[in-house]
């Protein structure tokens, strides 16, 4: 009987301090508030170049020299150095697993506590965290990449058209294959609409100068697989593509496409590094043209915490997406292609997923949204 | 004139000696400190950053702002109750290395009422989900237990696998029937409803409130129960238990579900404090983290409250020097090592002797 008494002791006692709480809570958002007056003064107008603080959550560590963060952290440099801050007007917090809920909470309270003005958090994961920090601190706007939340006031999310790219990359592809096959690595599948609206602009992109070519998708189901992008290209090439396009981390594909001794597109940094015999061009982000772009609306008081932030997804007008320039592997009349297919998109008179496309289910799809596409151009086939 | 021996004694033994005096023993691990605080140092001059100025900033890191403190103890709050669960196994000296497992069970059970059942009153939903936690984390170690008094298995490798199991269980939740269907191709569960969000007092969620009752509670309960007695008794030596007419086996499941209840409690408190929501990060180490802290403090409960706050500066602290001084993340890491290193070594010194051969070889 004893046993019973204390364990319904300790249970009435977790209770109580459960229900006492309850009441407790609307003194602690005073305490909360009150520190993030430190965060800054950003009402009003603009915040001065020399006294702005911008901080950056990275998922892994720019020390690493190329990678996902490493490209981000480029863009922050970039930035800093298009406006000329100084270092210390700089907060990064690296290394910060997009699966670690206190370390993503302290990281983000770390720059707040340092008189961050605006914070650039590079990973999806951080999202949700980002949404919470912003209600809790509207003087400061958080600025998420890759997601798809915002709140217009001090919450927006960027990101960018790189399908736009990816569909420039496509006439490259389309133009130097001669099985007709051409492969394309993909992290996920069509439950993805980012990887899925890259890999119908790449197709389209073929189809518009080579309607015989077919595109060969495999997906390896996540982000970065060394090994499972290898072997994904490996079979590609194997059914006799003889081009390789990627959505994926590591230049693992083009590497395999190297040693078979077939061409490839690479993705995120220019991969001619990597696998110079097969690379034709790249798919690159630019990330400093938002970065400079979000600084400077900042400073110039277009964008103010509290009051409004825009989401950005810019394109190749903005910069912000590209391909590198064509490798000498490519066939006569690559390049002008590709000018005239920018320059189209570039015209602004027309976009990638304008009006009705046909899939490879044999319906007609239109799309108000590129990361909402869940369905494959019609010269897709699955693999 | 030399005359060969057969078995000549080593110049130092080890031998293990008696209880030193308390006075004695506390003064070693202050020296240890003061050493590892040293050694780090000089790791820190290595590498070419100032010590002090590290060592200032992991400070100020800790305590600059009531923000900062409160992201320090939020650290130390999971670290305090898993330490704490851990220690009412190891009194019984049952190896329970699944902390990090039973914390996760108890944080999915948990889960399960924060996503389908938000819509209840909040303190009834985070009562249930309280009890759920303690359920969750109960039952995971009470599979081990049951073995181990059933068929006598190994309750170290068993608790250490279950913790592996535990994290599948949580991935494939996240990547099938918990996934969050807004997420468009990424695999997480969806964060939890605002109702869900365990209270805050003065800044930290009411977590720390639970841990500082719950060092109470153990205390009382290991020093000033019948059962915390039986637990002492058990781990002593279990033939004098069994003589005393104490039931091993039910003392062993008990104390287990006990362990393993406060452990899921603590993944409650982490999903609904700290998380709100259930990702494969929730218990993070915390669980293998907490068995150095328990054995660190000697299983007293007080201490343990104290330890994980100096746990929690450390992380706290050294996130800051990362961005401060560009002291990589990795070398805070190397930093806590090599700190806990000294410590643990103290206390093999606390227990153990050298002793010097005599001159004129043994006797």
């Amino acid at each position: 009987m004893k046993k019973f008494l204390s364990i319904l002791l300790a249970v009435c006692l977790l209770a109580l301090c459960l229900a006492g709480c309850g009441a407790s809570s609307s003194g602690s958002q005073a305490a909360g508030g009150s520190s993030a007056a430190a965060g800054g003064d950003a009402t009003g107008a603009g915040i001065p170049a020399d006294q702005i603080k911008v901080g950056v959550i990275h998922i892994g560590d720019p020390a690493d020299g190329s990678g996902y963060s490493y490209a981000h952290d480029q863009g922050i440099v970039g930035m800093q150095q298009a406006l000329g801050l100084s270092d210390d007007q700089i907060i990064r917090k690296n290394n910060v697993a997009d699966d670690d809920a206190a370390a993503i909470q302290t990281a983000l309270e770390e720059l707040v506590e340092a008189g961050c003005n605006i914070i650039f958090a590079t990973s999806w994961g951080y999202m949700d965290y980002c949404e919470a920090m912003a209600e809790e601190y509207p003087d400061i706007i958080f600025s998420h990449g890759t997601g798809s939340k915002s709140n217009g006031t001090n919450f927006n999310n960027y990101f960018g058209r790189i399908y736009q790219a990816r569909y420039l990359s496509g006439v490259a592809a389309g133009l130097n294959t001669k099985s007709n096959k051409i492969g394309y690595v993909a992290a996920w599948g069509t439950e993805n609409g980012e990887v899925t609206s890259g890999c119908d602009a790449f197709a389209m992109g073929v189809y518009s100068v080579n309607p015989d070519a077919e595109v060969y998708v495999k997906t390896t189901n996540s982000w970065y697989d060394p090994e499972g992008e290898k072997a994904a290209a490996q079979a590609l090439i194997d059914l006799g593509c003889d081009v390789i396009g990627q959505h994926c981390d590591t230049p693992n594909p083009q590497l395999a496409a190297e040693e078979a001794g077939v061409y490839g597109v690479g993705y995120n940094s220019d991969m001619a590094k990597d696998a110079p015999g097969a690379v034709l061009t790249s798919v690159v982000w630019n990330w400093s043209a938002y970065y400079t772009t979000a600084v400077q609306n900042v400073i110039d008081g277009t964008w103010v915490a509290g009051e409004k932030v825009d989401n950005y997804y810019g394109g190749l007008a903005e910069g912000f997406v590209d391909i590198t320039d064509l490798s000498d592997l490519c066939a006569e009349g690559t390049a002008e292609a590709v000018e005239e297919a920018r320059a189209k998109i570039l015209s602004g008179e027309w976009d990638v997923f304008d009006g009705e496309i046909e899939g490879n289910d044999g319906q007609m799809h239109t799309s108000e949204y590129y990361l909402d596409v869940n369905w494959y151009f019609k010269n897709v086939v699955v693999k | 004139m030399s005359q060969t021996k057969l078995h000549s004694e080593p110049l130092l033994r080890v031998v293990k000696r008696a209880e030193r005096p308390a006075g004695q023993a506390a003064a070693l691990r202050a020296v240890a400190v003061v050493l590892s605080i040293v050694a780090g140092g000089v790791f820190l001059l290595a590498l070419g950053q100032n010590p002090l100025a590290v060592y200032g900033t992991m400070l100020s890191g800790a305590f600059r702002s009531a923000m900062a403190i409160q992201g320090t103890v939020r650290y130390a709050i999971p670290l305090c109750i898993s330490a704490l669960a851990v220690t009412l196994a190891f009194k019984m000296k049952f190896w329970n290395i699944g902390g990090e497992g039973q914390l996760i069970m108890g944080a999915v059970f948990a889960s399960y009422f924060a996503l389908y059942h938000a819509n209840l009153p909040h303190v009834v939903l985070l009562v249930i989900m309280a009890l759920a936690g303690a359920l969750g984390g109960g039952l995971w170690a009470l599979i081990p237990a049951v073995c181990k008094v059933r068929w006598g298995t190994n309750e170290t490798l068993f608790t250490l696998m279950l913790n592996y199991i535990a994290l599948y269980i949580v991935q494939y939740l996240r990547d099938g029937p918990w996934r969050d269907p807004e997420s468009a191709g990424f695999s997480k569960v969806a964060r939890f409803d605002k109702n869900v969000a365990l209270d805050k007092l003065f800044g930290v969620h009411i977590g720390w409130v639970i841990a500082l009752v719950l060092t109470v509670v153990i205390w009382v309960y290991l020093r000033r129960t019948k059962q915390g007695y039986e637990i002492a008794v058990v781990g002593e030596s279990q033939d004098t238990a069994r003589y005393a007419g104490i039931p091993v086996r039910r003392v062993v499941l008990r104390t287990m579900f006990l362990s393993g209840a406060v452990a899921g409690l603590c993944g409650m408190v982490q999903v609904a404090g700290q998380d709100m929501t259930l990702s494969i990060g929730v218990a993070g180490g915390v669980g293998f983290t907490a068995i150095i802290v328990a054995w660190l403090c000697q299983l007293h409960p007080g201490m343990i409250a104290l330890v994980s706050l100096c746990f929690g500066v450390m992380e706290k602290g050294s996130g800051v020097v990362q961005s401060d001084l560009g002291l990589s993340a990795d070398c805070a890491d190397v930093l806590q090592g090599v700190i806990l290193f000294f410590i643990l070594a103290s206390e093999f010194f606390v227990r153990y002797a050298f002793v010097a051969r005599k001159k004129g070889g043994a006797r």
